[in-house]
């Protein structure tokens, strides 16, 4: 669910937006050149039924004879199923326009959204990401398949209803037509205002479905501040707006079909009056006369249309630029096409190319700052061996995830180089480092799917046997083997239906199926209970032995047993040495262990 | 019946509304269906000389006017007539329209208004348990498509059996056998049409599950997104993304299809039945049994007919699913809300009294079983325990968040016997994880105390150590709170809430963990300006840090919902138990020091 306001842009009709659309979509020109050609053909059986009804008239009723009659009623029965299949192949042409628009425009967001760095993420909201593959997609395949549909239409039946008008009757042709400047004038502008409304409401809309949500996650907040009666004259002023907003839109409606109306029938008018004169005098005939005052009824709805839809493209433009903004956005770390071309890109890996990792990685000169400026890293110099342990402890924001960011090549250094195996891991691809990675994180993302397939996750072809072996290694199989379905238990949407111990559990499965070299392990979660504690603490020595492995602001008894202890602060190593070296300084890592040691020892006996 | 009791119930105060929307809809229709009279007079009496067929009032009228053939030599008369019908019936419409539409828009208010007021007042447990997602739901979409039947379909419905008493009682008037050819394909387009609209309901179900999928893989790639590039899986997981989009869009192609067959066949059986209408208006006409201008008349009506008579069925499929929208609705509003039996507002600068307290959710062991303690009015008491020992859900009884079996009292008043309001308006609780609304930060705090001056929130928030880090945001007090503003973190979240709770002025302040998530420096810092600010008031603090605890006056050590010891810092250090054993950390650490040759 998404509660962002919705962004307006009232800019004016813009070409390029739509020429840009329609060349993503190019592979669809097929339907759209169908539609065009059915929609038309659509529009001619549609002018055609009232001449029908002339001819009825001039042939059969005003002549009194019979002659040809059954030729007429299959010639019209024909036309009617003639016209159900055009109608028929129009829908499902537009349908697959429809949906195959709207799928393209997924999949290409969806491959961009693979590709763009973690710089893009930090700066755009998920519910943002959201709008634009959802609805935003669905409103242009909408508005290609069906508003342009529409479009084709009106045009093509008021162009052959006139032709046919004048070919009949040219000054009864301009009598007929000469309300309809002022009704496209009507309908534009009133088109515009309706549409206004409608997103007024929209608006309100969305800020409704807001405060229904503050409302209920905050009821208990609510209760506790009394704020209820405050909270309620809040809403009620949303609310009140949303009934003022709408009315205004539905009257304006409730004036403007009138108006069309009535501006049809003074063309109605017209005709009887003065085609009526013409009937007197002999120089049409009755069944022209009937024509006219059809036709004079039938061009008026497809006028509405053009107008309505010119006013949807244009509401219609800014969910287009706003997806086209996020499907074109280049992302800040690629790849360099000579190493694309020999290790593969992320969508498309080459893993036969891959050197093998031993994991010594160099930190050379690093400086790394956000794009908002922030610097975090500077002239930062570190290296780990093969095969070491790395603790990395320090306050919030001292710059332990940043480094950890850099090593997985989140993100990449603004200045200075990051050595992998002697190599600046720039020559080679991302998706080659990243295979090579073992990464629990923090509050462990697993996804909809049995346990089995969130470890099978980080080794697509881990065969069952690989997989028990990755649980029992961390311990995880325990607890697995007791579920009703063991390997087979779904983990629920997020893994919402496993407790977050056990998440992590299946997470450090998942970390070390593939074997990798280098292995990250983030805060770990603070709240499970003691004996789920032990466990992992067990897992993660078993994951832990042989690679090189970064850990950042971990239990005790994990940092304790690392081989190398840094003392983040500022972005700069302050403290650096093995657990008991530090201990001896007496500096800021004394402190911090002893805190953490007594608030660990605290939860424990807590929990006992 | 249970529906239509319901919906009745809804109309209320609106009743008058719709009764005007349908006599204005009738009226709107009625004038509509005389244009075509009007070009049958025409075509038949002004055009052709036939003897006048209209209303008695009418061939008077137009004989005092001078006769037919004044109406031959001025045909700008029917013009005029065509055209001020028309007028007439959109005047008509529009008063149709805006009615209907104020009565939908005042329905759907109330509904809203009716839904959160009365969500705000669910008891606290239903907030506990609720799916916030299911909620939503109800409130926003199931409203809409109430709102959706009551401002279009419901009206439309009128109208379209006004259109077919209309246009049939006049049709008969002209030529009883051609009338029921023409309402020949009606039943079975109306029958088809409502047929397939309860039956594409299943597959746009269908179709929402498929979208449901597809976004949540999109969702948990977005969410996941370290992860999925931690492993390497960008691969995966556009195949996985491929595969439901495709089934999506294959869907989507199949549904469309069912509504293209739907569209042509009954496209079919509309121009079939003008079609039959005319072959059989032609031979009539030609047989002299039906003039010209009444073959037109019928012409235009069968016209005006068909369509919406396809519409109908769809509209009846609307009407099911609003049963349903407004029965889950109902489910809402029907279930009771918090009542208050008490009245008394007593001062709660007092003593408290519990007295055998016990609590239980429902059918379900007992949280909190026997606790009987007093506590003197000013004293601050510690709590300490594990998680699900009954310390968050003791604080709750005393704001009657719940109900309590035994006797709370304070200052000889029975809990249950003092207002609610009251009760709430005097305690100042922290909860365990506040929530703060998405306005600006000034306005969070002040919610608490209207009247709050800003001097007096920004001292308080020095009080809860966050001033300093409120302005060092880029709008200081103005930062808006959310996702359209600052994301705070945990511990300023708590902080904020501190300072909103201590804007209050209350008698009993409650701090339920709400430090948990603030460094211990700062912790102490805030309990120190604590001390000084809030002096005389009772209050009450859960944590588990033991500099916390040890500076209380009194600490209650509470296990599997009783209270296992209670005592000042020295006695409980005295006694073996949790709070010695804790106490006991700082020597372990120290024998660890030790052993380690340090």
């Amino acid at each position: 669910m998404n509660y962002f306001e919705e962004q307006d842009y009232t800019k004016e009709f813009n070409a390029s937006i739509w020429v840009r659309l329609v060349k993503l979509t190019a592979v669809y020109r097929k339907e759209m050149i169908l539609m065009l050609a059915l929609m038309i053909l659509n529009a001619a059986i549609d002018s055609i039924f009232p001449l029908m009804s002339k001819v009825a008239i001039d042939e059969f009723i005003v002549k009194n004879s019979y002659q040809g009659f059954p030729i007429f009623i299959a010639g019209y029965l024909a036309l009617v199923f003639f016209q159900g299949f055009t109608i028929c192949f129009f829908i499902i042409n537009s349908g697959r326009l429809e949906c195959g628009v709207v799928y393209t425009i997924r999949k290409m967001g969806f491959k961009k959204l693979q590709e763009l760095s973690f710089s893009y993420y930090d700066t755009t909201p998920v519910g943002w990401i959201m709008s634009r593959m959802t609805s935003d997609a669905q409103r242009i395949g909408d508005v290609i398949a069906w508003s342009s549909l529409d479009i084709i239409w009106g045009v093509a039946i008021i162009l052959i209803v006139t032709v046919n008008m004048f070919i009949l009757n040219a000054r009864l042709a301009l009598i007929t037509l000469s309300m309809f400047p002022i009704l496209m004038l009507v309908s534009v502008l009133f088109q515009r205002t309706i549409l206004k409304n409608h997103r007024e409401v929209r608006k309100i809309n969305s800020k409704i479905t807001g405060a229904y949500n503050e409302g209920i996650n905050g009821a208990r907040t609510t209760k506790t501040l009394l704020r209820e009666d405050k909270n309620f004259e809040e809403f009620a002023v949303l609310s009140g707006g949303m009934r003022a907003a709408s009315i205004r839109a539905a009257v304006i409606s409730s004036i403007y079909l009138p108006i069309v109306i009535s501006l049809g029938s003074v063309g109605v008018g017209l005709v009887l009056w003065i085609g009526g004169g013409r009937v007197q005098t002999g120089l049409i005939s009755f069944g022209t006369y009937s024509l006219f005052i059809a036709y004079a009824l039938q061009i008026f709805e497809p006028a509405q249309q053009i107008a309505r839809v010119f006013s949807e493209f244009q509401s219609a433009q800014a969910a287009a630029e706003r997806t086209l903004s996020l499907i074109e956005t280049e992302p800040d770390i690629a790849d360099r096409p000579e190493i694309e071309a020999v290790y593969g890109g992320s969508v498309n890996p080459r893993p036969e190319n891959w050197p093998v990792i031993q994991g010594d990685i160099v930190f050379e000169h690093t400086c790394f700052r956000y794009k908002t400026g922030e610097k975090v890293l500077e002239d930062f110099n570190l290296h780990v061996k093969a095969g070491e342990k790395i603790a990395l402890v320090g306050e919030t924001g001292a710059g332990k995830s940043t480094i950890v960011n850099l090593i997985c090549r989140f993100y990449e250094p603004t200045a200075g180089r990051i050595l992998i195996d002697g190599t600046d891991y720039r020559e080679r691809s991302q998706i080659w480092l990243q295979s090579n990675l073992g990464y629990v994180l923090q509050s462990p993302h697993l996804f909809s799917g049995t346990i089995a397939e969130n470890i099978r996750y980080a080794k697509l072809d881990a065969t069952d046997e690989e997989i028990q072996r990755a649980a029992r290694t961390v311990s995880a199989d325990e607890f697995i083997m007791k579920l009703e379905r063991g390997f087979d238990t779904e983990a629920g949407e997020g893994g919402s239906r496993l407790s977050s111990g056990q998440k992590q559990l299946v997470s450090f499965a998942r970390a070390i199926i593939a074997n990798p070299q280098i292995f990250v392990l983030d805060e770990a979660t603070s709240s499970i209970d003691t004996e789920t504690e032990r466990v992992i603490q067990k897992a993660v020595d078993a994951v832990l032995a042989g690679r090189t492995s970064f850990i950042v602001a971990h239990r005790l008894s994990t940092i304790r047993s690392c081989d190398r202890i840094l003392l983040i602060h500022n972005g700069k190593i302050q403290e650096e040495g093995s657990h008991r070296e530090l201990l001896k300084l007496q500096g800021a890592y004394y402190h911090l262990y002893t805190n953490q040691f007594k608030e660990e020892a605290e939860n424990k006996i807590l929990q006992a | 019946m249970i529906t239509f009791k319901r919906f009745w119930r809804l109309l209320k105060g609106n009743r008058l509304f719709y009764l005007g929307a349908i006599l204005m809809a009738g009226l709107a229709t009625l004038s509509a269906m005389l244009p075509p009279l009007v070009i049958k007079i025409t075509v038949d009496s002004a055009l052709q000389g036939l003897p006048l067929d209209a209303p008695a009032f009418v061939i008077r009228l137009i004989r005092r006017a001078g006769g037919v053939s004044v109406l031959a030599r001025n045909l700008w008369i029917c013009a005029l007539a065509i055209a001020a019908f028309t007028l007439l019936s959109g005047v008509f419409s529009y008063f149709r329209g805006r009615w209907t539409a104020m009565a939908a828009e005042n329905i759907a208010q109330r509904l809203k208004d009716t839904l959160y007021d009365h969500l705000q007042r669910l008891p606290y447990d239903y907030h506990v348990k609720a799916q916030t997602g299911d909620l939503i739901q109800r409130c926003t979409s199931d409203v809409e498509t109430i709102r959706r039947f009551l401002a279009n379909q419901m009206v439309e419905m009128a109208r379209t059996i006004f259109i077919l008493l209309f246009s049939v009682s006049i049709m008969a008037g002209m030529n009883g056998t051609l009338t029921l050819v023409s309402l020949i394909v009606i039943p079975i387009l109306f029958i088809f049409s409502a047929i397939f609209y309860k039956q594409i309901t299943a597959s746009f179900l269908r179709l929402d599950e498929k979208e449901g999928e597809l976004q949540t893989v999109l969702q948990e790639n977005l969410s996941g997104v370290r992860v999925v590039r931690a492993f390497g899986r960008p691969k995966y997981e556009v195949d996985k993304f491929e595969e439901k989009n495709a089934a999506f869009c294959s869907l989507g192609i199949l549904v469309t299809k069912l509504l293209a067959y739907f569209w042509a066949f009954s496209e079919l059986l509309c121009f079939t039945q003008i079609g039959v209408t005319l072959f059989l208006g032609v031979t009539l006409t030609i047989q002299g049994r039906l003039s010209l201008g009444a073959l037109l008349v019928f012409n235009t009506y069968v016209g005006m007919l068909v369509f919406p008579m396809r519409q109908l069925g769809r509209i009846l499929s609307e009407m099911g699913k609003m049963g349903v929208s407004l029965g889950r609705v109902y489910e809402i509003i029907n279930t009771p809300a918090e009542t208050d039996t008490g009245a008394a507002r007593p001062s709660l600068r007092e003593d408290i009294v519990f007295d055998h307290v016990s609590f239980a959710y429902e059918n379900k062991n007992p949280v909190l079983n026997d606790l009987s303690f007093t506590i003197r009015a000013g004293e601050t008491i510690a709590i300490l325990g594990a998680a699900g020992s009954g310390k968050s859900t003791m604080m709750h009884l005393l704001l009657r968040l719940y109900d309590y079996q035994g006797s709370i009292k304070i200052g000889g008043t029975e809990l249950r016997g003092i207002a609610k309001d009251w009760l709430r308006g005097k305690i100042g609780m922290v909860l365990q994880e506040p929530f703060l609304y998405s306005k600006t930060i000034l306005n969070n705090i002040r919610m608490a105390r209207f009247g709050a001056l800003d001097e007096e929130i920004y001292e308080a928030a020095r009080t809860a150590a966050v001033h300093d880090v409120i302005e060092g945001f880029e709008h200081g007090y103005d930062t808006l709170v959310g996702e359209r503003g600052v994301t705070l973190s945990g511990g300023q979240k708590q902080r904020v809430a501190i300072t909103r709770t201590l804007i209050k002025n209350s008698d009993i302040l409650i701090f339920d963990d709400s430090l948990s998530a603030v460094d211990t420096e700062t912790d102490a810092r805030i309990r120190a300006a604590l001390r000084k600010s809030a002096a005389n008031v009772t209050t009450f603090i859960i944590s588990q840090r033991i500099t916390t605890l040890m500076e209380a006056d009194r600490i209650f050590v509470l296990e599997n919902g009783r209270l296992s010891s209670a005592g000042t810092h020295q006695e409980l250090i005295g006694r073996d138990g949790l709070y010695a054993r804790i106490w006991n950390i700082q020597n372990t650490l120290e024998e660890e020091f030790e052993a380690e040759g340090l």
